[in-house]
């Protein structure tokens, strides 16, 4: 206990701050469940708090607290992995990097009060720089917008200085080049146009961009580090796979983006483009799956043969590492390509086969890792020489996926029924919207998506629990 | 690693500098692309409109002028048909009147946040209709469900109606919020719908015309 207590003091200011991005990103993941539940409801009945708590706004609040707990745990990743990677003992301008959280946390508070209690403003300009944009996932008020910007500037600095000063290893290399890259599209989310298919032209350069491309790098960089210090997988494989995964998943991801431009106004061209990039957007995730079994069988063998036990020095966090191995290419893999030729989408874009994507890939493709890093961050703050999991993780990892492929799966239902009954008998429009909604097959599916749903927040509170008891259980045992 | 019998497959320079190049060539072609689709996709002028030039994206005086959406048996799928020349809330709008009411339209579709419950051009939320094609809707036609209960006798005024008090027109359990919405501003989102109305999306949402056709040879298209 004692040792827990003095490894944790030592810990390096960096490592410190990490864990604080991850306490804020596991408080924002259980208000994107929370409004999730709520969306998900009124979905079955439309007159839950109505004309006080609306769709729109639930809805906002759910897919951006997403988005900004991800970016949090990403950003609590970086600093947990920097000391490590660079051979630094601390990182570059530490002190700056902390003012930045708070102002940060501090901003994103004011934006989701804002969201939650202002809601929508009137159609002026001063509506878009301070209750909301109006634009999915980049909601953000542009005076946030800015704030964002200068905060992720100093956290960069961080990550750059520290990278210049200190050894300069593969994983590190790819994660500086990518963040720039994720930095920097953000800035094409950041205009007004009356043209709403250039609005959504370069609103899919930060939507698709990110999520298809530069995260999913991001996560190659991620399960690169975890790898090795979980497992000691060695370093030269692993980089060259990554190296391997940059070159895949950039050379599909960025022309994937033609996938988003069939039907916004866009010429024809993007079909071909779309299609062919977008197809084989798979193949790298089939790669980081076979990667990280491929390493896992590898050590554990070496392990064994020399007659030692597990390969395994995180129970949890591999087990999440190696869902996020699974889920990123079943959720983003398969069900992206599901409907990502033109041929199909023409009939699926914008129904319920987008949203079970949605859960299954933002799940499989992002909330695993990070998670698993949250692990890893608790296991170096304790000093923990072997973390297993208990009761509570093995609950919270089963209950977490259970749930959220139940989801996905009720979606995609939905999703099916939809498109057959809206899209292709009945030929969209108001009437045939609300024809194939009302469909008792298809609030069956809601309904079921609904439980899988509470099935996904009890997951989250073994979690939350597992989170704060294991390192000081777990450390005292040590 | 440095051996010299290493072969290309396992070494690390080979893979870092085949990522560097193909993510190089592949962000080129992006941009190049990029900017052919801007030009493509840049909004026409009015003598567009009066020489009956098609452009993808038109100008916001398309506001006063017929907008239908038919198969184009050629491209094998439907696309916009700008049409004569109609009132828009009983007049004809200047170039500059148009510019500033698409103006107000689209800053009110995001001031209102209408995305994350309706998709426009396919994308958003999927809790309400998709509004890529609205101004075309049967329910929003002479005849249709929305002129009668809101009593007005115009599809633009019956829609800017039911904008402002959408919680007094309910056609379904699931029914619109009132998000304060003034007449000016529903004024605004009426033009802003006509005009994406007319935007060729590839034929997106594929069978809309055949929706209306139906509807107008009295047909059973939904109940």
């Amino acid at each position: 206990m004692l040792t827990s207590i003095k490894t944790h003091t030592f810990q390096s200011e960096s490592k410190k701050l990490a864990m604080m991005y991850f306490r804020v990103a596991i408080v924002l993941f259980g208000a994107q469940l929370l409004m999730g539940l709520i969306a998900g409801l009124q979905f079955l009945f439309p007159g839950f708090l109505f004309n006080i708590f609306d769709f729109n706004v639930a809805r906002m609040v759910h897919i951006n607290a997403l988005v900004v707990w991800m970016l949090y745990a990403m950003i609590g990743s970086v600093y947990l992995m920097l000391p490590d990677e660079t051979g630094q003992k601390e990182a570059v301008g530490i002190g700056l990097g902390k003012l930045a959280f708070w102002v940060l946390t501090a901003a994103v508070a004011v934006v989701v009060l804002v969201y939650i209690f202002i809601q929508v403003g009137p159609g002026k300009e001063s509506t878009i720089w301070f209750i909301n944009e109006g634009r999915e996932y980049i909601e953000a008020p542009r005076w946030a917008d800015i704030g964002i910007v200068v905060v992720v500037l100093i956290f960069y600095f961080n990550v750059f200085a520290t990278y210049m000063k200190g050894q300069k290893t593969g994983i590190m290399t790819v994660m500086v080049a990518n963040l720039l890259a994720v930095a920097g599209l953000y800035l094409a989310g950041m205009f007004f146009t009356d043209n709403i298919s250039i609005d959504q032209y370069w609103w899919w350069w930060v939507i698709h961009l990110w999520v298809e491309a530069t995260w999913e790098v991001f996560v190659g960089t991620l399960a690169a580090y975890a790898l090795i210090k979980i497992i000691d997988a060695k370093r030269e494989i692993v980089e060259m796979w990554l190296w391997i995964e940059v070159l895949m998943l950039f050379g599909s991801g960025i022309l994937g983006l033609g996938h988003h431009y069939f039907w916004i106004g866009t010429p024809e061209y993007w079909w071909e483009i779309g299609a062919l990039f977008s197809a084989l957007e798979p193949v790298p995730l089939v790669a980081m799956f076979v990667h990280v079994l491929y390493d896992w069988g590898k050590e554990q063998g070496h392990n064994e043969a020399h007659g030692k036990a597990s390969a395994i020095k995180n129970g949890p966090a591999m087990a999440w590492v190696t869902t996020n191995a699974f889920g990123n290419f079943l959720g983003a893999g398969i069900w992206g390509f599901f409907h990502t030729l033109p041929q199909v989408n023409i009939y699926t874009h914008g129904s319920q086969f987008t949203a079970a994507h949605g859960h299954l890939a933002f799940f499989g493709a992002y909330a695993t890792i990070l998670i698993g890093m949250m692990y890893m961050g608790i296991q170096q703050a304790y000093g923990i020489e072997r973390l297993k999991a208990t009761f509570k993780s093995k609950m919270a990892i089963f209950l977490i996926t259970f749930g959220v492929l139940g989801m996905a799966v009720a979606l995609t239902i939905a999703g099916y029924e939809q498109v057959l009954v809206e899209r292709a008998e009945l030929g969209a429009g108001w009437q045939a919207f609300f024809t194939a909604q009302n469909l008792p097959w298809y609030v069956q599916a809601q309904t079921w998506r609904e439980i899988m749903g509470v099935v996904t927040f009890l997951g989250f509170v073994f979690l939350v629990l597992d989170l704060l008891t294991i390192g000081k259980n777990e450390g005292a045992n040590d | 690693m440095a051996g010299k019998k290493v072969s290309v497959w396992t070494s690390i320079r080979f893979w870092r500098l085949s990522a560097a190049w193909v993510t190089g060539f592949a962000t080129i072609l992006l941009i190049w692309l990029t900017f052919d689709t801007m030009a493509q996709i840049r909004m026409g002028t009015d003598e567009d409109l009066k020489n009956g030039v098609a452009k993808r994206v038109p100008a916001p005086t398309v506001i006063n002028y017929h907008i239908d959406y038919k198969m184009d048996e050629k491209r094998g799928l439907e696309a916009p048909v700008i049409g004569e020349k109609e009132k828009f809330f009983g007049k004809e709008w200047s170039k500059e009147e148009a510019a500033k009411l698409l103006h107000l339209g689209k800053l009110t579709s995001q001031a209102k946040n209408c995305m994350n419950c309706h998709t426009l051009l396919g994308n958003g939320a999927y809790y309400a209709p998709d509004l890529t094609k609205a101004w075309l809707d049967p329910m929003w036609q002479d005849g249709g469900t929305m002129q009668a209960m809101t009593g007005k006798n115009s599809k633009e005024e019956a829609m800017a109606e039911f904008l402002m008090h959408p919680d007094q027109y309910p056609t379904h359990a699931r029914m619109m919020p009132n998000l304060k919405i003034t007449k000016e501003e529903a004024i605004g989102l009426v033009a802003f719908l006509k005009h994406m109305s007319a935007i060729d999306t590839n034929g997106f949402p594929r069978g809309f015309s055949k929706t209306v056709k139906e509807f107008e040879a009295g047909g059973t298209h939904a109940h």
